[in-house]
């Protein structure tokens, strides 16, 4: 079956073939001066990264890399760039100097700290060694989540990912207090003139139609097979704004922020983040430490379920519930995070070249 | 005949893979967008389904098929549309497509 050369190591091939085309790429990005190019190579670079990591056995992280960084972030830059010219200034030798400097310094110095990295899959690397291999061992039985990067994420780690709930929630305030919730766009005054909205892209419309239901079903998918495979409510909460934004962009923001305000989608921002807390409250409330799903029904209630509708054996029912509503809480802020930020760039581009000074 | 489906299968793979590369080759050497788009297509559609068909099959029947299915039919309903829309967005911005010297589409597209 194999005749393959002596020596020839695949992995090893691909990951070459894979840094090339990063170095191809960043050279790229730092080459062009037109920003929309800058912007679509760096979407590539992205999907790129998500396949290198798909290769070093990382599905959760690929995924997350392409729908973030491939998928959304493009499409926020996009909306962002409306706001720009689109270009890059041309400048002088003289004021390149110490953007060059800051820049090579910082890759000199993040290459010096490469060197100390251990090497790939080392098992005697901090990082694998003590608490990740605890982790490994402990999650099966205590949190009875077959993947366990869901496990370590939503359960062991509970804490950790409140905060990061809370980091994106605080992203979504910062880009409203600067640019807006992009509410003006609704405004009478911003409204396109008829027969300037895209009317010809009949073909555009019509997929759309089709697609935006089944990317929410993909993104619900995403959501619920996140305790047995890759996925989660990271994930899932950007494929459900991609859905969004994909309706803004071809429809045209009023009609999008007419089916989903605008009002809605913060208010949705804050509730994921209460739900998160919630739920280590709750379990507070039931005698445990804060996140303990253990803890999240009284036992009580757990004496209620039946024996024959569980079957024998150990359960971990407080661990899937909680970890359903953590990740619950998790799709929901970053949905509305992602829709809030997509809202305050392009609604604010609406104003500026529909409604200039209405404000 | 166990043996024949992986080695039909590669093959139809490689297949794909050139049809990527003919695109991408279209895409350096092609002088306008229409043309380009016109290569870009070949590696979308024609490129990537020869390439999932040829996994389906070295994989044989099992649930990756169904997911290399599906992920067949999301190319063949985005990838078309996107080549539509860029050809579209490039036409009502006045782009004239460059049919060896025949330009009579630049008056009916600057005009928008």
């Amino acid at each position: 079956m194999t005749s393959l050369p002596a020596g020839f190591d695949a992995n090893l091939s691909i990951n070459l073939a894979l840094l090339v085309m990063l170095v191809v790429l960043v050279t790229a990005i730092a080459w062009t001066r037109s920003l929309l190019a800058a912007i679509l190579l760096l979407g590539v670079y992205s999907l790129i990264v998500a396949a290198w990591f798909v290769v070093m056995d990382a599905p959760d992280v690929a995924f997350t890399e392409a729908a973030v960084g491939a998928g959304v972030s493009t499409l926020i830059l996009l909306g962002a760039i409306l706001l720009t010219r689109g270009e890059t200034e041309r400048s002088t030798w003289r004021s390149s100097i110490l953007p060059a400097v800051v820049a090579v310094s910082t890759g000199a110095q993040l290459v010096y700290a490469a060197l100390d990295l251990t090497s790939f899959g080392n098992p005697v690397s901090p990082a694998n060694a003590y608490v990740g291999r605890i982790y490994l061992e402990v999650a099966p039985e205590e949190t009875g989540a077959p993947n366990v990067v869901t496990a370590v994420l939503a359960s062991l780690r509970g804490f950790d990912t409140m905060g990061e709930t809370i980091v994106i929630f605080a992203a979504g305030i910062g880009v409203a207090l600067m640019l807006g919730f992009g509410e003006h766009a609704l405004s009478e005054v911003s409204a396109p003139p008829p027969g300037t909205d895209g009317e010809h892209h009949v073909v555009l419309r019509v997929a759309a139609k089709l697609l935006i239901p089944l990317i929410a079903l993909y993104a619900f998918y995403v959501q619920f097979h996140g305790d047995l495979g890759p996925g989660g409510g990271f994930q899932a909460g950007v494929i459900l704004a991609v859905a969004v934004i994909l309706h803004a962009l071809v429809f045209g923001l009023r009609e999008t922020m007419g089916a989903i305000r605008p009002g809605l989608v913060r208010r949705i921002a804050a509730l994921g983040v209460l739900v998160y807390a919630g739920t280590g409250i709750v379990s507070i409330a039931n005698g445990g430490d804060f996140l303990d799903y253990d803890r999240l029904f009284a036992r009580a209630i757990e004496a209620q379920i039946p024996e024959w509708l569980l079957g024998p054996g150990e359960h971990h029912w407080g661990q899937h519930f909680g970890i359903f509503l953590v990740e619950l809480g998790v799709l929901l802020t970053v949905f509305a995070t992602m829709v809030t930020i997509f809202f305050g760039f392009a609604g604010r581009s609406v104003g500026a070249s529909a409604g200039r000074g209405t404000r | 005949m166990a043996d024949v489906l992986p080695v039909a299968g590669g093959g139809i793979a490689i297949a794909g893979a050139m049809l990527v590369l003919i695109g991408a080759l279209g895409m350096l050497r092609f002088p306008d967008v229409y043309t380009r788009i016109h290569a870009a297509g070949i590696t979308d559609t024609g490129g990537a389904s020869l390439m999932l068909l040829g996994l389906g099959l070295i994989s044989g029947l099992s649930a990756v098929t169904l997911k290399l299915a599906v992920i067949w039919i999301f190319i063949l309903l985005t990838s078309p549309v996107a080549g539509n829309a860029v050809a579209n967005a490039a036409f009502s911005s006045g782009h004239a497509p460059w049919i060896g010297g025949f330009r009579i589409m630049r008056e009916s597209g600057r005009k928008s």
